[in-house]
């Protein structure tokens, strides 16, 4: 499974790893799963789109995706949030259904779209993915600080001159080109499973961002790695092992963060302190909480 | 005027068959979604009801795996999911949805197992698209009865914990307080939202049936500050849209490209998110003004 | 002797490995305004979550008259376009927890009104909660803790961020409330001076541990050194209280009005 094209997805699917542990530890941080959740499903339209009017599909995914994601600013506005990235999902999708059926023999190419493919990678896709995340990662270094300031303390961000919203609509702009180029390989349904899994984990081993990060990188190119050599094996799409390892590594985090809090709790014993409320395990789950 | 009408409703529109069972089930469904929508977008539970529909993929496709109707497989797997989900919720918004989008994924990769299973092991074709996109025209008449009575389950739930809902989405201390079981009340809240997101996947498909949960309850909220006025509005708003889309799929069979009509489940979004967007050009109804405090 | 409203007796919590409570103990009769007060951190919250049944106690319990309580939150975040009116949430307390479709009822709707009137808000309520000023919002909210006429109201720090004038007038509409609606109230505050004019007794909260009593008996200097486990000394300036920690190096802190607590 080393062998000729698999080595572009192996190349591929390794870059896309390393943007999801990045970029993923902020959609952890700020809670923003639905919209991690909702840019690539939206994307596929833009997939079906490109085909019908012989596009690259890597750009009308892109377009579609960045289309979705300042529609969800526009929306976000003007309604509740929820319910902002709901619409722009739907829009979305609802124009992937147009052009689907504009189409005639198309199931196995949805099926791929959604749910990942592991042979369909071309040697020529593998430098623009490269090229989108590289600059999702320059993004998130350049947006580093006043990201994790208007994620983790969005007041103390405002009096600092963070713009809650100008913040908001650039992290949704990376997430959109994160998605973009993960969807090819690992489908439009799942990429934020491996947006969410593995840096939560990480996020309940340690409160240090870099480590964090790190961590959840490491764990997301597990992920891949193991769902792709499961494809490959069993034919079985890559989609589902990155769903199930996805839950798998969240659940060991959650697992983790229980039995460290019922460590913390026996130890921290009898002691009847004065001072300020809150346990130790608030200090020890640091201003990520 | 007869040339209007025409226009407008092409030929043989009432006389079909399908179209009949398609109005009927449609119009059941858009009532439901809209009254249980309200409650969702309420309760700040859009991501759940959207997570839910797709995880009702994975039922739909393990349906046809066994020969099963899909409404049957829509509806068990999204009430089972609302139970996974309701048993591992966190407190805390932001957790709720990280645990949400995991249920989601693990749903769904399980779904994208069986529809492969289904192209493969299956003489089915279609699968994928009926799954996704809804089988408006094309649904049984046999699944009428169950599509009532799970309706009638779904509206049911809200309709008896109206009141409990109601304040618990206001605040879950108030509704304790008061003696409310904020958690059961919660639990049933999230599975009549499955037993409405698993109706409208059998109508336009499970990844867009967010749209007539979620669109004309938010529509509605836009119009009134009345609870009761907003489930009413909801409930009419989504049965225009499907009623309109089910008239404009129909009308446009003879439409380029593929001149085989366009999908129903477009034009239903389409309508929502246009009469979303109307009111979106007025300011929200504020009710009485209040005064200076 | 009329009954109780209130009972804690003997209310321990232990939250994370810590007790937050200890064996905090004391009764509200029917008509008395209590304040329960202490710095932040001093257990405030975590009492009234377990009176209201919200917490259960690591150990005592908590006994209730038979009109129950009405609770009355600091603030509820509600989006604006949430549909609730405020005669819809003041209806709400009164049968927030039947099951079944409500029937409009003339006599509810009276029962609705006359809450609103009691306490100012008649103008405000086809409002949208989501929509009320805090001050709008905090009467609404006591209405809606009214409607089941209950025995003891129970009130989190209602005159937290508040400017002197506007504690005034929310003391002054509560105590004018106590008396027409012939409630008992307790309210936590992290400072006494406000509601001296109006308070009957106090409950003084410090690390946990509690004195209660009328407020010239409990504010002594003997008392509180006892509850803080350290010499504090209560001075009299004007018609107000101020209670000060001394360090023993030179430097006193005063740990009232709030500030950080003293280490």
């Amino acid at each position: 499974m080393f062998s000729g094209f698999m080595v572009n997805t192996w190349a591929v699917a390794s870059i896309v790893a390393v943007v999801a542990g990045v970029v993923g530890f902020f959609v952890v941080l700020r809670g923003s799963a639905f919209a991690a959740d909702a840019l690539p499903t939206g994307a596929f339209a833009g997939a079906a789109g490109a085909s019908l009017i012989g596009v690259n599909t890597l750009v009308g995914l892109t377009v579609f995706s960045l289309l979705g994601a300042l529609g969800i600013g526009w929306l976000g506005r003007r309604a509740r949030h929820d319910v902002a990235v709901a619409l722009a999902l739907v829009a979305m999708l609802g124009l992937g259904a147009l052009f689907l059926s504009f189409t005639t023999e198309y199931e196995p190419e949805i099926s791929s779209l959604l749910f990942g493919e592991v042979l369909g990678i071309s040697v020529n896709e593998i430098a623009p993915v490269a090229a989108l995340g590289a600059v999702c990662i320059a993004a998130i270094m350049v947006l580093y600080r006043p990201l994790l300031l208007s994620s983790v303390m969005p007041e103390l961000g405002e009096a600092r001159g963070v713009r809650a919203q100008r913040i908001e609509m650039c992290f949704l702009v990376v997430l959109a080109l994160a998605t973009s180029m993960a969807l090819p390989v690992v489908g439009a349904l799942l990429i934020f499973s491996l947006m969410i899994g593995p840096p939560a984990a990480a996020r309940s081993v340690t409160d240090r961002p870099w480590p964090a990060m790190g961590l959840s990188v490491v764990l997301a190119l597990v992920t891949v790695w193991t769902a792709i050599a499961a494809s490959y094996q069993t034919n079985w799409p890559v989609g589902f092992f990155v769903g199930a390892i996805g839950a798998v590594c969240y659940a060991a985090g959650r697992g983790w963060t229980a039995l460290r809090r019922t460590r913390l709790t026996r130890s921290a014993g009898s002691a009847v302190a004065a001072g300020p409320d809150g346990s130790a395990g608030a200090r020890a789950r640091g201003v990520l909480a | 005027m007869n040339h209007v009408l025409t226009a407008i409703v092409e030929p043989g529109f009432f006389a079909s068959a399908p179209v009949h069972v398609a109005l009927l089930i449609g119009g059941v469904v858009a009532v439901v979604s809209g009254i249980i929508g309200t409650f969702t977008v309420m309760r700040g539970q859009s991501y759940a009801g959207h997570a839910l529909a797709d995880i009702s993929v994975t039922g739909g496709s393990g349906s046809f795996l066994i020969g099963i109707s899909p409404l049957w497989g829509f509806a068990g797997t999204s009430v089972a999911a609302a139970g996974i989900m309701d048993l591992i919720g966190v407190q805390r918004p932001r957790g709720r949805d990280l645990a949400t989008g995991i249920v989601r994924g693990a749903g769904l990769g399980l779904g994208a197992l069986f529809l492969y299973w289904d192209t493969t092991h299956t003489t089915t074709t279609g699968a994928t698209i009926t799954i996704l996109f809804g089988s408006m025209f094309t649904i049984n008449t046999s699944v009428i009865p169950v599509v009532a009575a799970f309706g009638l389950a779904a509206v049911g739930i809200v309709a008896a914990l109206y009141r409990p809902l109601l304040l618990s989405s206001a605040s879950s201390d108030l509704a304790a307080v008061r003696g409310v079981r904020v958690r059961a009340t919660g639990a049933l809240c999230l599975a009549a939202i499955a037993l409405a997101v698993s109706l409208s996947a059998l109508t336009i498909g499970a990844i867009l049936s967010t749209a007539l949960l979620v669109g004309p309850a938010a529509t509605a909220l836009r119009l009134t500050a009345r609870p009761g006025l907003v489930m009413i509005w909801s409930a009419a708003i989504g049965l225009a849209a499907t009623w309109l889309g089910i008239l404009l799929a129909f009308d446009s069979y003879y439409w380029p490209p593929a001149r085989q009509g366009w999908p129903v489940s477009f034009f239903v979004v389409a309508l929502v998110l246009l009469f979303y967007l109307l009111t979106l050009m007025r300011p929200a109804a504020r009710g009485v003004k209040p005064g200076r405090g | 002797m009329r009954e109780d409203v209130l009972i804690v007796d003997g209310v321990t919590v232990r939250l994370g490995g810590r007790e937050v409570l200890h064996d905090v103990r004391f009764a509200i009769r029917p008509g008395e305004f209590v304040g329960l007060i202490g710095s932040n951190g001093a257990g405030k919250t975590t009492l009234m979550r377990v009176i209201l049944g919200l917490l259960p106690p690591s150990a005592g319990q908590v006994r209730l008259g038979r009109a129950g309580i009405g609770y009355v939150p600091q603030k509820i975040q509600l989006d604006p376009d949430m549909p609730l009116r405020a005669r819809d949430l003041v209806g709400l307390g009164l049968d927030g927890n039947r099951l079944g479709i409500p029937l409009p009822s003339r006599s509810r709707r009276k029962l609705v009104d006359e809450m609103l009137r009691a306490v100012d808000a008649e103008h405000i309520g086809n409002a949208r909660v989501g929509n009320l000023s805090g001050g709008e919002q905090q009467r609404v909210l006591i209405a809606h803790a009214l409607i089941s006429r209950p025995a003891l109201l129970l009130l989190d720090e209602p005159l937290a961020n508040l400017d002197i004038a506007s504690e005034q007038e929310v003391v002054e509409l509560l105590a004018r409330i106590a008396r027409e609606q012939r409630v008992a109230v307790l309210l936590s505050a992290h400072e006494m001076n406000p509601l001296l004019p109006v308070m009957n007794r106090i409950v003084y909260l410090a690390a946990g541990r509690a004195a209660s009593g009328p407020t010239d008996e409990v504010v002594r200097s003997e008392v509180l050194s006892k509850l803080y486990g350290h010499h504090v000394d209560v001075i009299h300036v004007h018609d107000r209280v101020l209670v000060v920690a001394g360090r023993g190096d030179g430097l006193d802190i005063p740990l009232e009005p709030a500030t950080p607590a003293a280490s």
